[in-house]
């Protein structure tokens, strides 16, 4: 019985914290291109580090 | 022709723009490139110019048709970055939009069109705003989000019943529904936000839908739920209400993200029929306008290959015109000073100034928008299968938890208890399965018609199309491939093919073209010099290497002494320093599977027609290559309207295939339609599908893939509702406790599911 005491908090705690990952996902607009993101990955360019925002502007100079 | 990645269109071809809120968009067409850009063969080459400190970013959403892959993705993406003055570049491919912020100091808007279309993409720039497609983005995102909510909290409440089924009793019990009632309540508070508001719209309009029973069962099974635990009860129905909301959200997320891919295939049509017209100043200038902006008799200069924007008076030039797309003429028809020619139609040939004579609504082409939209009022309404099932579901299971809780009432039965066996009938029958069997296959259905290259707009289309018993079909550019063929060329020999093509390569005639076709398949050299001229409207003239005079063209130019072999213009004469000249006869050909997909029709019982605004003889020809007895040649848009009604009014259901302006009043009329993505786009407009392929059989496979759906979706209302007979009579009785009503509704969403998915294994034999 006593166990449920941690059980029961770590039970919630990880599901809460699948949920807050789900809803960063979602906000991050993770969802807003699926076809795109399953073509992406065949994109060679970013293989080496992520895209970043303003990664245009650095390459140039 | 779907072609991924374009890269050789034609620059002449460039759509006009609209003008875009918030930048100095001149809405000029793209003729001249700015002083920052420079194109080479090699790529794009950036002219530096000194950056000055940009104090805002510009934005510009594009709307992109032609993407389709990766790769699309990196040559749009990759050489837009390049550009200096642009920070952020990304193409969503779900939409085909892209997004561009950049400098404005730097390069204008225009020039983003320009490097666009240097890229071989045709592009149309929106306003952002203008677009509805942002409010339902949002109602999808809170669906998503009301979804992830009730999974999170239907699989930690389930834990904790899954513990009280095995067992636990007495305190731990209880203990266990106050947890599971303190995550479940703020959980159905928010997830169930989207039903209660419908539902509640509804009963106060005085209506009933499929709503009004989930809220009914969520409600009550929250109160029965929370009476159980607060006396210490053994059955609690929080696991049941909140995983009922997340197999009902997930159907819902299912049923309007296919909505709303329809709806933005639909707004990018809309957006991309925008255009502007080139108007002659009264000093001679040239300047590109707006067409609302055009007067009656204003001068309008039409370039070569260009759409013309207005109906007017030819006043100056010569040209071949291709009025196929009004009238299913396959082949061009020579245009004088004097004559008029109509919106819509293409300036093949040469360059035209125009009269105004019509604008806007009393043009050729909005007689038939007008027309299209009159069919379209008319259509009768048709109800998905799914709400005609609900009109009857939904009384019918108030009725039976009503009477359930009044027949135990009589029985001598407690009101509380009473209550809580009718709150179990309304859970155990509460339209769960229901509330995915129609989306779980229309969503797979979708996704196969989107692999075959099939546009669906209106996921009604797709039930509708089942129902069919006729199909009839346009000629020009649909059941042929819209452009002419070399059809006697077994009496041609290769030198005069040889010399014919050198001299048609200077030639946009279509005519011209198909002969250069035939030499390239022929495998043919050829080679053309530079005293080879083109006289409009008739042929060309030129030398050839050994000094000769070549002539090839119509009759009347080339050998104005004899008589020609057809009576109407699809042929034209070769002749060789005075030689008696050869004839060359075209023919629009048919799409290599017409034949196939006219049978496979026919094989199904369907009937099959053609209704053509082209020549008798040349649509006799089609048919009897066809074996088809049923066409009508020399159909007007509205001559094509009133024979799909006539037909309806025979109580036929009428699946119409074109692609011309004058079939989109036809498609609109029509029970269902569809048109090839190379149609024009008032008819894609009207039509409820769209395929890009070249391929004619697709009109058939979706066709089987709708009746396969169908079928699927009248098996999961059946199974639906069959597992209702069986657990409806144990929880009338009072012996359906959570745990059975648990098993019973997870199973039930699980076969429908599955039983969707069975379309994929049809789509392998497609």
């Amino acid at each position: 019985m006593s166990g449920l005491v941690f059980l029961i908090p770590i039970a919630l705690l990880l599901g809460a914290i699948g949920l807050a990952g789900f809803l960063w996902t979602l906000r991050s607009g993770q969802y807003d291109d699926i076809e795109g993101a399953s073509e992406r990955i065949l994109d060679t360019r970013f293989d080496e580090k992520p895209e970043q925002e303003g990664d245009s502007q650095e390459e140039n100079k | 022709m779907l072609a991924c990645c374009p890269v050789d269109y034609a620059l002449n071809d460039i759509t006009p723009m609209r003008e875009s809120k918030g930048l100095n968009w001149s809405g000029d067409l793209v003729a001249d490139p700015s002083p920052w850009v420079r194109y080479t063969n090699d790529g794009i080459v950036f002219v530096d110019a000194d950056k000055k400190t940009a104090t805002d970013w510009a934005q510009l959403d594009i709307l992109v048709p032609e993407v389709y892959c990766a790769a699309c993705i990196g040559a749009i993406e990759a050489n837009f970055k390049k550009l200096k003055s642009v920070k952020y570049a990304r193409l969503n491919l779900t939409r085909k939009r892209l997004t561009i912020r950049w400098d404005e100091q730097l390069n204008s808007a225009k020039d983003m069109m320009v490097v666009l279309e240097w890229l071989g993409y045709h592009g149309q720039p929106f306003d952002r705003k203008s677009f509805d497609s942002n409010q339902s983005d949002k109602q999808l995102k809170h669906l998503l989000t009301a979804l992830g909510v009730a999974g999170f909290a239907a699989s930690n409440v389930m834990l904790f019943s899954v513990s009280v089924w095995a067992g636990a009793d007495a305190s731990t019990r209880v203990f266990f529904h106050w947890i599971s009632a303190l995550i479940a309540l703020p959980a159905l508070a928010f997830s169930g936000q989207t039903f209660f508001k419908s539902a509640f719209y509804a009963l106060r309009a005085g209506r009933l839908n499929m709503d009004v029973p989930i809220a009914l069962a969520v409600l009550l099974a929250v109160y029965v739920s929370v009476s159980e635990t607060l006396s210490g009860g053994a059955h609690a129905y929080f696991d049941a209400a909140i995983t009922l909301l997340f197999f009902l959200l997930a159907g819902r997320y299912l049923d309007m993200s296919m909505r709303q891919r329809a709806r933005s295939a639909a707004e990018q049509l809309i957006s991309m029929s925008a255009t502007a017209a080139t108007i002659i100043l009264a000093n001679g200038e040239r300047q590109s306008i707006k067409l609302a902006n055009i007067n009656l008799g204003d001068k309008i200069f039409v370039a070569i290959g260009e759409k013309i924007p207005v109906d007017g008076q030819v006043i100056e030039g010569k040209s071949d015109i291709d009025r196929a797309f009004l009238t299913g003429e396959s082949i061009p028809e020579t245009t004088h000073i004097g004559e008029t020619v109509h919106a819509g139609s293409i300036n093949l040939t040469g360059s035209l100034t125009l009269k105004v004579t019509a604008i806007g609504q009393d043009t050729l082409l909005a007689d038939i928008i007008r027309l299209m939209e009159e069919a379209e009022r008319t259509d009768a309404k048709y109800v998905r299968l799914a709400d005609r099932v609900a009109k009857l579901y939904a009384p019918a299971v108030h009725v039976l938890a009503l009477v359930t809780l009044i027949g135990w009432l009589i029985y001598g039965l407690s009101f509380t208890p009473a209550l809580f066996i009718a709150t179990s009938v309304l859970i155990i029958t509460c339209p769960c399965a229901l509330g995915l069997a129609v989306p779980a296959v229309q969503v797979v259905a979708s996704g196969i018609l989107l692999r075959l290259g099939i546009l669906l707009k209106d996921g009604i289309a797709l039930e509708k199309l089942a129902d069919v018993n006729m199909v009839i079909f346009d000629k020009t550019g649909t059941l042929t491939l819209g452009r002419p063929v070399l059809v006697n060329q077994a009496q041609i020999s290769d030198q005069h093919i040889k010399q014919a093509a050198s001299l048609a390569v200077n030639s946009k005639h279509p005519l011209s073209q198909a002969i250069v076709r035939t030499a390239t398949e022929r495998g043919l050299t050829f080679v053309t010099n530079d005293t080879i001229t083109e006289e409009v409207g008739k042929g060309l003239k030129g030398l050839d290497d050994k000094g000769r005079v070549v002539l090839l063209g119509k009759q009347d130019y080339v050998a104005p002494e004899i008589k020609p072999t057809l009576n109407y213009n699809a042929e034209f004469y070769l002749s060789v320093a005075g030689q008696s000249p050869i004839s060359f006869i075209f023919e629009d050909s048919l799409r290599p599977d017409a034949k196939l997909t006219i049978d496979k029709f026919r094989n199904a019982g369907l009937e099959v027609a053609i209704l053509s605004g082209d020549r008798q003889l040349v649509v006799e020809n089609i048919a009897d290559q066809l074996q088809i007895d049923n066409w009508q040649a020399n159909c007007s848009p509205q001559d094509k309207l009133n024979h799909v009604n006539g037909y309806q009014k025979l109580g036929k259901k009428v699946f119409v295939v074109g692609d011309g302006s004058n079939d989109a009043p036809a498609l609109a009329a029509a029970y269902v339609s569809m048109s090839p993505g190379s149609a024009t786009d008032i008819s894609q407009l009207s039509a409820d599908l769209i395929f890009q392929s070249q391929s004619l059989l697709s009109t058939y496979k979706v066709w089987q893939i709708s009746k396969f759906s169908r079928g699927l979706i009248k098996q999961n209302i059946g199974l639906a509702i069959g597992y209702n007979m069986f657990a409806v009579p144990i929880a009338i009785l009072g012996f359906a406790t959570p745990f059975v009503a648990a098993i019973a509704m997870s199973t039930s969403s699980m076969i429908v599911t599955l039983n969707a998915l069975r379309l994929r294994l049809k789509e392998k034999s497609l």
